[in-house]
């Protein structure tokens, strides 16, 4: 009980902008037209591509000897920027396709 | 110090410049105009943020010249890796793209954990808030990777729909088993990496177990719910990290995704936790109706073709059938050789129609039908009493009356397209296959339906062959 109080205090801006960023989230998608719920859906999977940068970090503070921590954390720097570029393209060119075409 | 302190200042105006191009580029995503750009503004926010990591996080050693160019190298492979595959994929496979890419986000997010666990066991500081993130982290992580990687096997057609006999029984022994073991781990202080071990392994297999079982109809579902677990296990890797762009940007993706999911559920009429728990409705209930039915009229094409070249105003409602037909071009085709007869023609849309929401309009915009022409469902209902003849290409269950008049039935409840309230219906049809929720449709045998059996862009091809000699 004690431990959580503590997480909880020493993280209570975290928590706050946990809740605002909940709340964000459901008021931007409660305005989409269902024409672009499936780019929606592809451009969230590509932002939630930023676990990415916990992989660098990982990266960054490994020892230069600890071989786990550096072949685990390039394997999932190759994941998550996968996710990321993968997901931006793939939207971009769901998008791309939604242009207006003049006629 | 002072370059220390300017560094990280740089650092920190990243994560919120990152930050809020990821929420105008969300919010750019919900209107036709600017969602391409909004994609482009949240993926320059992300190399933004990406790039000040590496840059700014830590200050250069040269000792750590084997971590900077692991760093790089896994940059350009998932790059080049990412690029091609996202180039390369059919219009069509777009949601199984969607859904391996998820993975690939879950994964990661799952293997940070396993580095993180093994810190901690390597002097890090113990704090149990902190163990119990990096449990979560790996639970959602690797639930979401393997799940959405049986999604895709699945909608690539690689993977059948099976269900264990007792499968609910299962997941939830192995949810108790999940739960368990992780409140163990946080509680007992014994950070044993065997039992990490066992806890990524039974966390892949619910992944496996929870969409194994799961039909085709309930597919737009799993991969939006998976998205937002992806989504929250980023946000807990930015709470280990105290890092904000992580927290946003998965917080934003966890939260908007499961307003999503909770949208596509109620458009099905199922409730979240009948999907969570992994069952498709079809036990017991198929039962209910199959004696009483009428009989099945048949049309020709030429008969087709001269009803629609007649007609006032045409509806077209498609579904799956025409993406596995690829007859998205086919149907413009028709849809210009009607409107040259002076026949009023639109697409009635139902939000899952398809695999994904809006994978209709996405597959219709690739072959340049106009916006305009796409009805949302109740539109298209209120106009249907208007309309003369309605084209049904390869949608089932978003059709079948028995959501209005079955209480037995798996889909009842859910809102359709009611198409029956029209002058005339044609059903393009390979066979008299059942739909994705495995369920008879009345409206093949309703008096004002006629099938016409073939192969969709066969039949379309034929119809329009037709229409140029009249």
């Amino acid at each position: 009980m004690e431990d959580i109080l503590i997480l909880f205090y020493e993280n209570r801006e975290f928590i706050f902008l946990i809740l605002v960023s909940i709340f964000l989230g459901i008021e931007i998608i409660s305005n989409v037209p269902a024409v672009l719920h499936t780019p929606l859906m592809s451009g969230a999977n590509a932002i939630h591509g930023v676990v990415v940068i916990g992989s660098i970090i990982i990266m960054l503070q490994a020892d230069p000897t600890n071989y786990y921590a550096l072949i685990l954390g390039f394997l999932a720097v190759i994941l998550g920027t996968l996710n990321v570029v993968g997901g931006f393209v793939v939207t971009d060119r769901m998008l791309e396709m939604f242009k207006k075409k003049a006629r | 110090m002072l370059n220390d302190l300017l560094g990280l200042s740089i650092l920190e105006l990243s994560y919120i410049v990152a930050s809020i191009t990821f929420i105008l580029g969300l919010k750019m995503l919900s209107s036709p105009d600017k969602a391409r750009r909004g994609n482009l503004i949240a993926g320059y926010g992300m190399g933004l943020a990406i790039a000040a990591t590496i840059l700014f996080k830590e200050e250069f050693s040269a000792d750590k010249w084997l971590n900077y160019s692991l760093i790089l190298a896994g940059l350009v492979i998932g790059t080049v890796i990412g690029t091609r595959m996202a180039l390369k994929v059919k219009m069509t496979a777009m949601p199984q793209m969607v859904s391996f890419f998820n993975g690939m986000g879950g994964a990661c997010a799952g293997v940070i954990s396993l580095v993180e666990f093994d810190h901690l066991r390597h002097g890090g500081e113990i704090s149990a808030g902190m163990l119990i993130v990096i449990l979560l982290g790996l639970i959602i992580g690797s639930v979401s990777f393997s799940g959405s990687i049986v999604a895709y096997g699945k909608l690539e057609g690689k993977i059948a729909d099976k269900a264990l006999p007792a499968g609910q029984f299962i997941n939830i022994s192995l949810l108790l088993a999940l739960v368990g073991l992780a409140g163990y781990l946080a509680v007992s202080g014994d950070l044993s990496m065997p039992l990490m071990y066992t806890l990524l392994v039974l966390s892949l297999l619910y992944g496996v177990l929870f969409v194994m079982p799961i039909g085709g109809a309930d597919m737009p579902v799993v991969i939006s719910l998976l998205n937002s677990f992806t989504g929250m296990a980023a946000a807990f890797g930015g709470f280990l990290y105290g890092n904000q762009a992580m927290l946003t940007g998965g917080i934003l993706v966890g939260s908007a995704g499961t307003i999503l999911t909770v949208l596509m559920c109620t458009a099905m009429n199922r409730s979240l936790t009948n999907v969570i728990i992994g069952s498709f409705g079809g036990g017991g209930t198929s039962a209910a109706k199959s004696g009483e039915q009428g009989t099945v009229k048949e049309i020709g094409i030429t008969d087709a073709a001269i009803l629609l070249a007649y007609a006032n105003k045409v509806s077209v409602v498609p579904g799956y059938g025409l993406a596995v037909a690829q007859a998205q071009h086919t149907v413009h085709n028709l849809e210009k050789i009607l409107e040259d007869k002076g026949v009023e023609l639109t697409y009635a849309i139902h939000p899952v129609a398809g695999r994904m929401p809006g994978h209709m309009n996405v597959l219709l915009a690739e072959a340049d039908v106009p916006y305009p022409k796409l009805l949302e469902m109740e539109d298209a209902n209120d106009d249907m009493a208007n309309t003369d003849v309605v084209l049904v290409i390869g949608a089932n269950d978003v059709v079948n009356p028995a959501a209005e008049n079955d209480p037995g039935s798996p889909i009842f409840g859910m809102p359709i397209i009611k198409v029956w309230n029209a002058k005339n219906v044609i059903v393009l049809k390979r066979s008299m296959g059942k739909g994705y929720a495995g369920i008879e449709n009345e409206l093949f045998f309703h008096p004002k339906n006629r099938m016409l059996f073939g192969d969709a862009k066969d039949s379309l091809e034929k119809l329009i062959g037709e229409l140029k000699n009249l």
